[in-house]
């Protein structure tokens, strides 16, 4: 049957057949890049139209429905747009930081696409701690951005920087435990071993109730940590302009847009991973006839299916609630999300030493 | 036990408002044809029916003989409360050879006007009135600034 898996390994195998190891290190590196790039081009694209025209209906409105059938060419035209622009720096901006700033971010999130499960048994780097690498680079990025506010020269950037630092340390709190949940389920850090153990149902609900205290802890706190509304503080337009990203134009600024985006992609692929099995079909325990009829869905469609539903559900946050006050986004963690998830922590570590969950 | 009881009232209210909200947003997601409230742009040019009161632009009434009924008497200039309309008047010898204060150039700057149909009103004599066109960009600043009474126009006889 043809799947992504038989693909790269026709292709690997073709390469050690071809070259010595080291070229072939070397040019699978090169595809990768390749891949991961035109992943990015393509997300951008996609999600940003995406939001557009789910904000629209949302809002009754309409959306792009001018360039191309219904709009569909709308983020294409943008994206010229942006490239053809001027990458202007601001006189009096830390030159050296204000450049470096958008690729941090970039990077940050192109790194963190490296364990992810694409589809069955396909994967980039399928490291042991695939979790821990995950949340552990991903806190890297809010250095981009208080670079990026630090070296803009300007009270606005700043404070919306300041902001994202405050409520990424307080968020990747929650974040992490509501992982944590699951990691103790499976006993595993690695990826592949984590979608192994849904074979028979998703944790989701395989977990019971804690599992989907820990679902809905982890969709608040991500929606947190990818700064997208109604945690937006870092770039409220009606306080701050535009937050942190204040100074920059063309294709800096649409690093920063893309990495936006692309976070909240791989945010939505963890939480598919964890709690919606990644790319492991719909399966019900024993029901063999039904879990055989779910294994004709290719892999990568069942991942990529949960992956847009969770980034529709976090974009159905971001059109429904208004923003919150920066006390009511450190309560909200501290008061509520964090007690909550600690005490949910513990339930979930007793179900998985006395065997409860399925 | 009474704080912990609020504690999770506060979170189960919430939670509750919350899903109130994402389901009042999430029907209109899914029925967005039929809540529709956009006007959209018109392109129909051939079936389009503006209000009679849309106001796009200044222009003077000009009939057959080409001729216009503004006496030039600047009560549009004067009413005007950003400078739009600039009226130049000279003066016309009548046939029994009495000098005539008359309209000699209406210079209206579209870049200016923001529609507000006061010099429409002050008007005695409703020499002018708003159009119904609404594109009006261009690529010449200068395109802006148009002169309103048509080339060899005179004032229509009767009018005062």
């Amino acid at each position: 049957m043809w799947s992504l898996e038989n693909i790269s390994n026709t292709i690997d195998n073709w390469l050690h057949s071809t070259f010595n190891g080291t070229t072939v290190m070397l040019i699978e590196f090169l595809i990768i890049a390749l891949l991961v790039i035109g992943l990015f081009a393509v997300l951008g694209l996609v999600l940003i139209l995406m939001e557009r025209k789910v904000s629209a209906w949302m809002q009754v409105r309409l959306g792009p429905n001018r360039v191309g059938p219904g709009g569909m060419f709308q983020t294409v035209a943008d994206t010229l747009k942006l490239i053809v622009k001027e990458g202007m720096t601001p006189l009096k901006v830390d030159k050296f930081l204000f450049n470096l700033a958008p690729f941090i971010v970039i990077i940050v999130s192109m790194v963190v696409l490296a364990p992810l499960m694409f589809a069955k048994n396909f994967q980039i780097w399928d490291i042991n701690i695939g979790i821990l690498f995950i949340t552990a680079i991903s806190s890297i990025s809010v250095i981009g951005i208080l670079m990026a506010g630090w070296a803009s020269n300007n009270k606005y950037s700043l404070l919306g920087a300041m902001r994202s630092g405050a409520q990424i340390v307080s968020y990747e709190l929650s974040a992490g435990l509501s992982v944590l949940c699951i990691v103790v389920l499976t006993g595993s850090l690695r990826i592949s071993d984590i979608i192994n153990a849904q074979a028979d149902g998703w944790w989701l609900f395989k977990g019971h109730i804690p599992a989907m205290i820990a679902f809905l802890i982890f969709i608040i706190a991500v929606t947190a940590e990818t700064n997208r509304a109604p945690f937006d503080l870092a770039e409220a337009e009606s306080e701050l302009t535009a937050g942190f990203h204040t100074e920059y134009s063309g294709m800096k600024f649409a690093l920063f847009f893309l990495a936006e985006y692309v976070n909240v992609f791989i945010v939505c692929a963890i939480g598919s991973t964890l709690f919606l099995g990644g790319w492991m079909p719909l399966h019900i325990g024993n029901w063999a006839g039904f879990n055989h009829v779910m294994d004709y869905v290719p892999s990568f469609l069942w991942f990529f299916g949960k992956t847009f539903f969770l980034i529709f559900v976090i974009m159905w946050f971001r059109w429904t609630f208004p923003r919150l006050r920066i006390d009511q986004l450190l309560n909200l963690e501290w008061k509520y999300l964090l007690p909550i998830s600690m005490f949910n922590l513990i339930l979930v570590t007793v179900i998985a030493i006395l065997r409860w969950h399925f | 036990m009474a704080f912990l009881k609020d504690y999770i009232k506060d979170v189960l209210g919430a939670l509750r408002s919350s899903l109130r909200g994402m389901r009042l947003t999430g029907y209109y997601a899914l029925h967005h044809k039929k809540e529709n409230i956009t006007q959209q742009y018109p392109d129909n040019r051939d079936k389009l029916v503006l209000p009679e009161r849309f106001r796009g632009e200044v222009v003077m009434l000009h009939d057959e003989k080409n001729e216009h009924a503004c006496t030039g008497c600047t009560a549009c200039e004067l009413a005007c409360p950003n400078g739009t309309i600039k009226i130049i008047t000279k003066f016309d010898i009548t046939p029994d050879g009495k000098k005539k204060k008359a309209l000699d150039t209406f210079v209206y700057h579209l870049e200016l006007c923001t529609m507000c149909n006061l010099c429409i009103e002050a008007c005695p004599t409703n020499a002018i009135k708003m159009a119904q066109t609404f594109e009006h960009s261009v690529f010449d600043r200068n395109k802006l600034t148009k002169v309103l009474n048509n080339p060899g126009s005179k004032i229509r006889e009767g009018v005062e």
